[in-house]
């Protein structure tokens, strides 16, 4: 470990120190000084914290927004060990740069994945600024004390604000790991509280804070039309006609790359498809001029897939029984279920989502000479540099990413193809561009979530889930592999608790492009698990509630250590909380009942339990009661949000989203054929959070997956219809 | 050429297409970025603005029928302090990714201005035309209602007689 830094020559001309560090964590977990620069009125503690003269305590969030709230809890964790006082606190996207490490926003991950790396930048940064104190004042490290962005020695009474420390804790050695104590949790002041979101009065006036905000000087705006059948290639184009268009700067074929993308080769993918770009003086230009474009298209590489088609190949393949390849197998599963007391048999069946988030793609992507300059919002910023570097053929060192705040994300930002055709285009026309799909185009070209079908097998023997299986009929688009989340991913539940499990997978062809939704896998697979647990406990005539129970069992941790692995103290808890806040066994009235569902992803153990009425094919969700342990609380009121809307999007998503496709192309276009939950048939959610004294775990995705299989119950208990296909318009059903 | 009234100051557009609808027109021409581009068929609300007083969707206005009428944006809604709906939005920590939120705050602001007590069905009724993709309804929902404690009727509505111009 070394130290620089540079003093800043002009000294006199101020009375503050100029000099500033640069600091980071490197990938094993240590702290390396990166760099030394020279900060202007600022004293930077590390690559995360920057305390100014007025106080201001500016810290870098460096994972990127999209909704999730971690431009908020993010800089919380650090203001914790930094004892900073919130008030003071600006939180800021930090540059896209190599020492921010992982740079993206998925999985769930951004706060189990930072918790370690920012507890120790904030109680690094307060323990330099408690030296620079001890120093000054000469006295022992061990007698100060901080709060509220103040260093306190309790014998002497003296004190200094950071303000007045930083600029000579800025010039100390970064002190070593082992120096630096971290908080116990019943001393934290900031974390679990209930904290406004940092950018929530840039929000309610309206300041552009939002990718399709971002501007460049010079810029010229630009629409990219695709083949409506995924993968096909714009041969020629009517380009002299639209050129002659009002507003319209230029127009031309880009080759891109034919074929549905796939979005496994994301990391190391430059691709965008073949399309033709109109660049206008303006957005309205652009896309008015497209309504005169002719393409011709060559299809022969383009998709074929017919939805329906699909579906009945993947149903043919459910009913003839046996998959062709087993993915998992525990115990004696032939003999579990010939010895069985009962057992159940069901299909189920889930259509394509798209992800629908309210911002459409969109980038400002500036190509000059031999670098670039990205403004975008997308969920993987970490992906951009190294991809638009290759792309362009330019060094990586010309290229500068910006992360900005996206407009909702759920998995739709993760893959970047928006930001090479603006820089295909940029390239092409010699200036920035702001690129914008339409809607039409965010609906046409996603990555969906699979369609998934699965057929489900229990068999119960003494009123407990003694044997599962599960056969899966896959979309492959290599014959190989199943889609993105088209398959099967090992979940400790059933899989690792149940004694004999048979997991088995046919594959079938399906070009269709899917991607991660949010929660992926689990979003499809706990409808399909917690419904089917429901069947089986009606048949057996036991109560859900205790019959999950009883399936889950006692063992704690299925892999010890492992934070993500099921608990089943936890799942207990959890299932417990939801079920008494709800008043699982009380009376209801003709027509109403209550559901209950449970999964854990994302290492989120969430119970949900639904209150429905149905009157006629009509259902109304009227309430969900949920109750979370996603481990120590960061950001209360975030938290809180996330499980809140989770549970609105899980009923707007098996409500009526369902994407169908046709000779390839995606049929719906706007939220018009494809719905969103709106306010009046939004339930009330009542949410509680159990700390079980664990790591945090992310809040993005886990509670998500419990809301379909709850409210396809509570449907069953009010009027004994068993939904067993999503969204719930495929059986008539409407939520009012 | 279209005069109009955009929170409170005379804007005019000379040589754009009067069929440019006035959501792209703000964004691109006035520097107005507020209003936010959801779908572009009048579905979601997120461009929603005050046509003289009246939330509508800037998506579905053409620049060249607008010419003499007045326009209020989010940007527009805050005078000396922040509408109790805007401080509500806060204090309630309604957003997640926010995109929608300018939108639904025309609304509902819209809404409470002449409707200071509005029942849950009013609410529901007021703010159905405003997606929150993230689903933050409870939230919005609470919000109306601790504004609604805040609000009197009042005349918001920017004053048709100034007359500050800019052309764009």
């Amino acid at each position: 470990m070394s130290t620089s830094v540079d003093r800043n020559t002009n000294e006199g001309r101020r009375n503050f120190l100029k000099a500033s560090l640069g600091l980071a964590l490197t990938s094993s977990g240590g702290i390396s000084i990166m760099s030394a620069v020279a900060a202007e009125a600022s004293g930077t503690l590390n690559a995360y914290v920057e305390i100014d003269a007025d106080g201001k305590v500016t810290i870098f969030a460096p994972n990127p927004e999209v909704g999730q709230g971690v431009n908020t809890s993010l800089p919380m964790i650090v203001a914790e060990e930094l004892d900073a006082n919130w008030d003071d606190v600006v939180c800021k996207a930090a540059p896209v740069a190599p020492n921010y490490g992982a740079q993206f926003a998925g999985g769930s991950l951004s706060t189990p994945m930072r918790w370690d790396e920012l507890r120790k930048v904030g109680a690094t940064a307060r323990e330099m600024l408690c030296q620079a104190a001890a120093k000054q004042w000469k006295v022992e490290r061990s007698e100060l004390t901080t709060s509220k962005s103040m260093v306190m020695h309790g014998g002497s009474g003296r004190s200094a604000s950071y303000k007045e420390l930083v600029a000579n804790a800025a010039s100390i050695p970064v002190p070593k790991e082992s120096s630096v104590t971290l908080k116990s949790a019943s001393d934290y002041q900031l974390l679990g509280k209930r904290v406004v979101n940092a950018s929530a009065a840039d929000i309610v006036v309206g300041n552009p804070i939002f990718g399709i905000d971002a501007t460049a000087p010079g810029m010229v705006y630009a629409t990219y039309v695709k083949c409506p059948s995924i993968g096909g290639i714009a041969k020629s184009a009517n380009l002299d006609a639209v050129k002659a268009l009002p507003g319209v700067i230029d127009a031309f074929i880009l080759e891109g790359t034919p074929g549905a993308l796939d979005f496994g080769a994301l990391r190391n993918m430059h691709a965008f498809a073949p399309g033709v770009a109109i660049v206008a003086k303006d957005t309205w230009s652009a896309f008015k001029a497209r309504k005169s474009l002719t393409v011709e298209w060559d299809y022969s590489t383009a998709s074929r897939d017919d939805s329906d088609a699909l579906k009945a190949e993947a149903l043919a393949i459910l009913n003839s029984g046996a998959g062709e390849k087993d993915i998992e197998r525990t115990g004696d599963v032939d003999a579990a279920f010939a010895q069985a007391d009962l057992t159940g048999d069901a299909i189920y069946q889930m259509d394509f989502v798209s992800h629908a988030q309210l911002e459409p793609q969109g980038v400002v992507v500036e190509v000059k000479g031999d670098g670039v300059e990205v403004w975008s919002s997308s969920q993987t910023p970490v992906f951009i540099t190294q991809n638009i570097a290759n792309q362009l053929g330019i060094d990586v060192k010309n290229v500068t990413v910006h992360q900005i705040r996206g407009g909702g994300g759920f998995g739709r930002r993760l893959s970047n193809e928006p930001v090479f055709e603006a820089a295909a285009i940029s390239q092409r026309i010699g200036k920035p561009v702001k690129l914008q799909w339409s809607r039409e185009d965010d609906m046409a070209f996603d990555y969906y979530r699979s369609a998934t079908n699965y057929r489900l097998q229990g068999a119960v023997t003494d009123g407990k889930l003694v044997g599962w299986k599960n056969l899966i009929a896959a979309g492959s688009r290599d014959d190989e592999n199943p889609n993105y989340a088209a398959g099967y991913r090992p979940f400790d539940f059933p899989g690792k608790v149940i004694p004999n499990v048979a997991i088995e997978q046919t594959l079938f062809k399906s070009e269709t492009p899917t991607g991660p939704w949010r929660a992926p896998i689990s979003n499809v697979y706990a409808f399909a698990e917690q419904s089917f647990i429901a069947e089986l406990a009606h048949q057996a005539g036991i109560d859900h509630k205790t019959f999950l129970l009883d399936a889950i069992g006692n063992q704690g941790w299925i892999k010890e250590g492992d934070i993500q692995s099921l608990n089943t103290a936890r799942a207990r808890a959890v299932i417990e909380a939801a079920t008494k806040a709800a008043g699982w066994g009380r009376e209801l009235p003709e027509g109403r009942g209550l559901g209950l569902g449970f999964f854990l992803s994302h290492a989120g153990h969430i119970a949900e339990v639904a209150e429905v009425s149905v009157e006629g094919n009509n259902v109304t969700v009227h309430d969900v009661w949920l109750a979370a342990d996603v481990g120590q609380v960061v950001n209360l009121s975030g938290l809180e949000n996330q499980l809140q809307g989770s549970v609105v999007d899980g009923v707007s998503a098996m409500a009526a989203q369902s994407i169908t496709v046709k000779n390839g192309a995606v049929v719906e276009s706007n939220y018009d054929s494809y719905p969103l939950l709106r306010m009046p048939q939004s339930p009330r959610v009542h949410v509680q959070t159990l700390d079980s004294g664990y790591r945090p775990s992310g809040a993005g995705e886990p509670a998500l997956p419990p809301l379909a299989p709850a409210v396809c119950n509570a449907i069953f208990n009010a009027c004994g219809k068993r939904i067993r296909s999503l969204p719930i318009s495929n059986e008539g059903f409407t939520i009012v | 050429m279209a005069t109009i009234k955009i929170n409170g100051k005379n804007q005019t557009f000379e040589g754009l297409d009067p069929a440019m609808p006035l959501l792209w027109a703000l964004r691109d021409h006035v520097g107005i970025q507020g209003v936010k581009y959801g779908c572009g068929v009048g579905q979601c609300g997120a461009c929603t603005v005050w046509l003289d007083g009246f939330a509508t969707r800037s998506c579905q206005l053409t620049v060249g029928a607008l010419d003499g009428r007045s326009i209020t944006t989010i940007e527009g809604l805050a005078r000396e302090n922040l509408h109790p709906v805007q401080q509500a939005w806060i204090d309630n920590d309604v957003a997640q990714c926010g995109y929608c939120q300018a939108g639904q705050i025309m609304s509902a602001a819209a809404l409470l201005e002449r409707n200071p007590s509005p029942t849950d069905d009013e609410i529901d009724a007021a703010m159905a035309g405003n997606i929150c993709r993230c689903g933050t309804y409870v939230r919005i929902k609470s919000a109306i209602k601790a504004a609604s404690g805040a609000m009197t009727a009042s005349a918001l509505f920017y004053d048709a007689t100034q007359s500050e111009e800019a052309t764009v």
